[in-house]
């Protein structure tokens, strides 16, 4: 049954997983989403839906939990923050290697190194480029609510298996942290089934399954670099995803995401009460990145300001969108800054509206 | 009496590691003079003393021997 | 005479149907392989072909996907006993094994094993010990023995410089979690004979669900020490035995 509820990010994430019919979690704690194992822990979901929580000694190990648990067909998902994402990158390249689904969650906070425990989404290259070792994709979903947060959990995990691929809830610790009124979907029963290509015990007259991303032959890793492109491919085709508003008439684009995408939804309505035709995109899938519609309104605005909460990520794939038609500019604020709509609105008109 | 026995040895997967050599009780086993495909002297029977005590075969790292005894 | 012999009715010995019929990527008189065959003896006497996952570590053993005929996943360096986690957390019954050499299970993958044997795993770790790093041509491993030579230790292992021989089996028999931590070897027939019994007493346990089993296969590395495949078993009894000794490290009452 659809409920209402008020929740912070990480508990509505975790219960989002739960609902999902997540076969397993392993994550490691860290702020600011440390909320996401206590919750699930607390829910005792054993019992409530057989759903296994543990605990890792790392993140290294609880990525690599979710590989064993994934190469079982199975639903895994793990969380962490910035510093933990680092460590997982390994692992993701092995997951995105072999070709098995699972969703990885980040609740950015500030860096480098250890950084801070503000939010913050410097994390951006790290996650829409790969990542790891080895030229791979992660799917990365960008929420800017607690609904978002909810809705692309069980997203995720439709995308991991569609495509067999990693998927990454790319969120900060504004949206982790925050209480918002969520609705919650049905519970999703956990699924018993089998796919051919997971460990679940070799089947009489069948060969047995390896999952290895392993190949000696250049030639047979060409293949899989080549299988994983036209994989890719298909995502950019299918998957992307945004909300654009105020895009008919605009004169003027902001570009942001997540959090910092609502953020700017209020300095591009001040800038509309100024008299300014602005007009927002906000990209909720950054990989695969809404490159159509940003070079379709390149044609229409006179120039694009991105605004994010780092020190200039994101802007470089809006300039490849665009394509040199018009001038993009970048606004941000990061080490665990958070832009304020005046100051959003105040380097807008400074970069010439 | 001991029992009879006797082995099938695949020579083209023998690695020549001569292991199974020092395992046979009986001496029954030594090194060919020719080598198989890849090079390697391989394991051949050299009398009629197999037993079927399977150690050759136990200790071969390759698997490469077939062991039979008389029921 | 002998011919008469050779009949499926007189068969005794044959390779196991859970080796696939790839011919092993080893060196000649490797350790590893006779320790593959003794584990799908194990699997295979106790009919669980079906139901074992077995999980491959990167060294010299990267390959044995390819060898053992049952479900398998190549883990990353040392991850093996969290990917075996994984598995078991989700398939609680079927049988999981890691297979493991020295470089992986005790140098870079030491915290996946130690917390896989603290939280008292439901798997099976073999342990292949043999001093080295094999793959990657000789480098000197957490188990290399004192004064022992490797391309990273070329005047032998100074302890003061760079650690001691590390006793991981004495290690994890140590944490509550494990049940079973035994030392064997596979160079004579007595011995392969030994490890596949612990190896089937170790898939026994984990049915019961009573823990980690850890076993520790100490072994040869005929061409990175140097040696014949005879010498180094040789040099294996008179080196390694002394120190890594063998026999059951934690068994049950």
């Amino acid at each position: 049954m659809k409920e209402l509820r008020l929740m912070k990010g990480n508990e509505a994430l975790a219960e989002a997983a739960i609902r999902a019919g997540a076969d397993a979690y392993f994550g490691y704690p860290i702020t600011p989403q440390s909320e996401i194992i206590e919750y699930l822990m607390a829910q005792n979901t054993e019992e409530r839906t057989g759903m296994a929580v543990l605990q890792a000694e790392s993140e290294i190990a609880a990525i690599n939990m979710v590989y064993g648990a994934a190469g079982c067909g199975k639903k895994a998902i793990t969380s962490s923050s910035s510093p933990g994402i680092s460590l997982k990158q390994e692992g993701l390249s092995y997951i995105a290697g072999a070709e098995l689904p699972c969703v990885v969650v980040n609740i950015t906070r500030g860096g480098p190194g250890l950084g801070t425990i503000q939010p913050s989404q410097s994390d951006y290259f790290q996650a829409v480029k790969g990542g790891g070792h080895g030229d791979y994709k992660l799917i990365v979903l960008a929420p800017a609510t607690v609904q978002e947060t909810v809705d692309y959990v069980k997203l995720a995990f439709d995308l991991a298996f569609k495509y067999r691929n990693p998927v990454m809830i790319l969120s900060d610790g504004i949206i982790g942290q925050m209480m918002e009124k969520v609705e919650l979907f049905e519970q999703i029963p956990r699924s018993d089934k089998e796919y051919d290509w997971a460990t679940l015990g070799k089947k009489p007259g069948k060969d047995h399954v390896i999952i290895t991303s392993l190949q000696l032959q250049p030639e047979e890793q060409e293949k899989v670099n080549l299988r994983l492109q036209e994989k890719y491919r298909e995502v950019e085709k299918n998957e992307v995803r945004y909300e654009a508003y105020n895009t008919e008439d605009a004169e003027y684009m902001f570009v942001a995401y997540g959090s910092c995408g609502r953020i700017t939804q209020k300095a591009m309505e001040m800038a509309r009460e100024k008299g300014y035709k602005a007009g927002l995109i906000r990209p909720q899938t950054l990989y695969p990145f809404p490159v159509e519609i940003i070079n379709k309104v390149a044609g229409q605005v006179k120039r694009i300001l991105t605004v994010e909460m780092n020190t200039g990520q994101m802007v470089e794939d809006v300039r490849l969108a665009v394509g040199g038609k018009i001038p993009v500019d970048y606004y941000g604020r990061f080490g665990g800054m958070i832009p304020s709509p005046d100051e959003i609105l105040n380097a807008f008109e400074q970069k010439g509206g | 009496m001991a029992k009879k026995g006797d082995v099938v040895i695949q020579t083209e997967r023998c690695k020549g590691c001569e292991i199974c050599l020092s395992a046979c009780p009986q001496n029954v086993l030594a090194m060919s003079d020719k080598v198989n495909s890849k090079g390697y002297r391989y394991a051949v029977k050299v009398n009629s003393a197999c037993t079927g005590c399977t150690n050759c075969a136990v200790v071969c790292p390759d698997g490469v021997i077939t062991v039979y005894r008389e029921k | 005479m002998a011919e008469n012999l050779i009949k499926p009715e007189n068969l005794v010995y044959d390779k196991t149907k859970v080796l696939t019929d790839r011919v092993l990527h080893y060196c000649p008189g490797c350790g590893h392989s006779t320790t593959h065959r003794m584990l799908a003896e194990a699997i295979d006497e106790l009919g669980i072909q079906g139901e074992t996952i077995g999980i491959a570590p990167v060294g010299c053993s990267v390959l044995a996907y390819y060898y053992f005929d049952v479900d398998m996943t190549e883990a990353a360096h040392g991850r093996a006993p969290a990917v075996a986690t994984g598995i078991k957390r989700v398939l609680p019954d079927k049988y999981v094994f890691t297979y493991q050499g020295d470089g992986d299970l005790a140098a870079i993958g030491t915290a996946e094993t130690i917390h896989a044997c603290n939280r008292g795993e439901n798997f099976l770790i073999v342990f292949i010990n043999n001093g080295i790093y094999g793959m990657t041509g000789g480098q000197m491993a957490p188990t290399t023995l004192e004064n022992m030579k490797s391309t990273t230790s070329p005047r032998g292992r100074d302890v003061k410089t760079m650690g001691s021989p590390l006793k991981i089996s004495e290690l994890v028999a140590s944490l509550p979690g494990t049940y079973y931590v035994a030392r064997h070897s596979v160079h004579t027939p007595a011995n392969a004979r030994k490890t596949k019994r612990a190896f089937k007493k170790a898939l026994e346990y984990q049915k019961e669900k009573k823990g980690t089993c850890l076993i520790e296969v100490v072994s040869n590395c005929p061409s990175n020490w140097k040696m014949t495949p005879i010498e180094s078993n040789k040099w294996m009894e008179e080196n390694m035995f002394p120190f890594y000794s063998l026999g059951d490290i934690k068994a049950p009452k």
